[in-house]
């Protein structure tokens, strides 16, 4: 098994849930609230990685990062080197194509908050800001869960995009399932198999804890 | 600049006939005004925006001295700042946190050591000793009104907000919780807004009435002339109930209650103890007329009178009639002719002594 490559991975996927836990939020919370009559046009470019190839997100990335774009070109000159083919380069492409499997859960928890418990928290005083830690959160739990463990999980089996945007270099940007395809296409069945079932494994477990989050099955807990 | 209250608002929904919202009265220490109606007339719809919670498109909410909203002006002061009490109808305590919780919740200017005494405090007034670290969900529906009551009082709000405060409450607990709420809020001495669709709780609670029907504000006055002196029909028909006098209790037997009515002897059924003030209650449909003199029946209540006045409804005729207090008796036109009525005829109400409502103040 490629333990560089199980490395690369679980370091991109925390990384991108964790970027995605702060920056779905006030998305989140912005599309479930706001009254805006075009928010669907926001709604609809968060949902996209979920049906475009990609190959053709990739694409898109790598030009935008790429050396002949601005933003291209305002990362070298602050960094000193190019994004493309490098950790960040991947962090950022990966944050963009699980942005819909973070925010889509968060979103659906904080429309099931009831609303005059929200209202009930600003008339007692508390800013928006402290009403969504105090209030709207405590009550999303579940869904904050959901949201951060598939973007997890969706980050550990992307392929298309790490190809893309990341390459294949080893110990940098090499991920478990470019690893795989590697392996079959040296015809070594056996390593293969065991990093494929490795992934099985923890895509499967990561899914047992969403199921279970929103079937209540640890109700007997202590709630907070 | 006089104490007052002065709300003048239009609020549309798409696809409904918008909601004007026009009160205005003076407010002593602790005014409570009622805004009474069936529903959908609007009345919610007024109080969040008082609340700061709905944005009228035009209009102004005028609160003693300060401005809370001037569309012209461009002011718009958010519900944070308008230091409001506000109890929404049913409760919306923070499920995740405890009694003790819901009520220091809007205490986060206090120092710990003074939220605790507030809450302690808020505790006792509102009876929810050995409850102080219950979940909502864990508490009975007279429970959880006390909690949200106490969440929403314990920040000292200037004014307090209550959107049918008892309507969440089965009716054996609404009766007993009527009586609490009222005391309550004479003893907080907060000038309040409370929203009902209930006559009784009207009369209850209400120093000013304000009457609300197909979204306009339709009568603005104190209970009895709301009541007895409807400005016309659409008020006469939402609050029907005609006839509202004051009255004290002179004796009491087993539930059934006698009370003065400026020099009329009243029977009525209620708890009332001897001595207390009420607002005695009387539909027009629920009094029945005889020609003085005639004989026995099983009402409790015969007043003699002289009839004052004749105003036709319908089929009906509304007949006024002074016997020590103006009383209202609805009856069809075939009947008036046969007991050959007209202004200035004696004639006895009948009544029996459940058709006495009391609501003691």
């Amino acid at each position: 098994m490629n333990w560089m490559a199980i490395w690369v991975t679980v370091k991109l996927a925390s990384l991108t849930s964790l970027a995605l836990l702060a920056i779905g939020l006030p998305i989140a919370y912005w599309v479930t609230f706001s009254k805006w009559r075009w928010r669907f046009l926001v709604e609809s470019i968060v949902a996209l990685p979920l049906v475009l190839p990609p190959t053709v997100l990739g694409f898109y990335i790598l030009v935008a990062i790429g050396p002949h774009s601005p933003l291209g070109r305002f990362y070298t000159e602050l960094v000193g080197h190019p994004l493309p083919f490098t950790f960040e380069g991947l962090l950022l492409a990966s944050i963009l194509y699980s942005l819909p499997f973070a925010v889509q859960p968060f979103a659906a928890a904080f429309e099931q908050v009831d609303r005059r418990v929200i209202e009930a928290s600003w008339t007692l005083g508390r800013s928006k800001v402290q009403t969504f830690f105090r209030v709207v959160m405590p009550l999303s739990t579940a869904g904050l869960v959901t949201g951060v463990v598939l973007s997890f999980a969706h980050t550990l089996g992307e392929f298309g995009v790490v190809l893309m945007v990341g390459g294949n270099i080893e110990g940098v940007t090499r991920t478990v399932s470019i690893d795989i395809y590697d392996e079959v296409q040296a015809l070594n069945y056996a390593g293969a198999a065991k990093t494929a079932l490795f992934l099985l494994i923890v895509s499967y477990a990561v899914l047992l804890v969403v199921y279970a989050m929103n079937r209540k099955v640890w109700s007997a807990w202590p709630q907070k | 600049m006089a104490a007052e209250v002065a709300i003048d608002i239009t609020k549309t929904y798409p696809g409904r006939a918008p909601i004007h919202g026009a009160i205005r009265y003076p407010l002593d220490q602790a005014t409570s005004m009622v805004l009474f109606g069936p529903s959908g007339s609007g009345k919610t719809t007024v109080l969040r925006s008082i609340a700061g919670l709905e944005w009228p498109e035009r209009g102004t909410i005028r609160f003693i001295s300060r401005t809370w909203l001037d569309t012209s002006a461009r002011i718009r002061v958010t519900p944070q700042e308008r230091r409001i009490g506000y109890m929404p109808q049913d409760y919306a305590l923070f499920p995740h946190y405890t009694v003790e919780g819901n009520i220091g919740y809007g205490l986060g200017e206090l120092s710990p050591p003074d939220r605790a005494k507030r809450v302690a405090e808020m505790v006792e007034l509102f009876q929810l000793q050995g409850l102080e670290s219950a979940r909502p969900r864990e508490l009975s529906g007279g429970q959880q009104q006390r909690v949200a009551l106490a969440r929403a009082v314990a920040p000292r709000p200037q004014l307090l907000l209550l959107d049918e405060p008892l309507s969440a409450l089965d009716a054996s607990t609404r009766i007993k919780v009527r009586g609490d709420l009222r005391r309550l809020l004479t003893q907080l001495a907060l000038p309040s807004i409370i929203v009902t669709h209930d006559w009784t709780e009207a009369l209850t609670f209400g120093d000013v009435i304000a009457v609300m029907g197909a979204g306009d504000v339709l009568q603005v006055g104190s209970p009895q002339d709301v009541f007895s002196r409807p400005k016309n029909a659409q008020v006469a028909q939402i609050v029907g109930v005609e006839t509202v006098v004051e009255g004290s209790v002179i004796d009491q037997l087993n539930g059934l209650v006698t009370v003065g009515v400026n020099g009329t002897m009243l029977r009525g059924l209620g708890p009332e103890p001897v001595g207390s003030q009420v607002l005695v209650c009387i539909r027009a449909e629920d009094v029945v007329l005889e020609q003085a003199g005639s004989g026995m029946t099983s009402a409790r209540n015969h007043l003699i009178g002289t009839v004052t006045g004749l105003t036709p409804q319908g089929v009906m005729v509304q007949v006024m009639i002074d016997c020590g207090f103006p009383l209202a008796a609805l009856v069809t036109r075939g009947a008036l002719e046969d007991l050959t009525l007209r202004v200035g005829s004696k004639v006895t109400a009948a009544m029996k002594a459940g058709a006495v409502h009391l609501i003691a103040r």
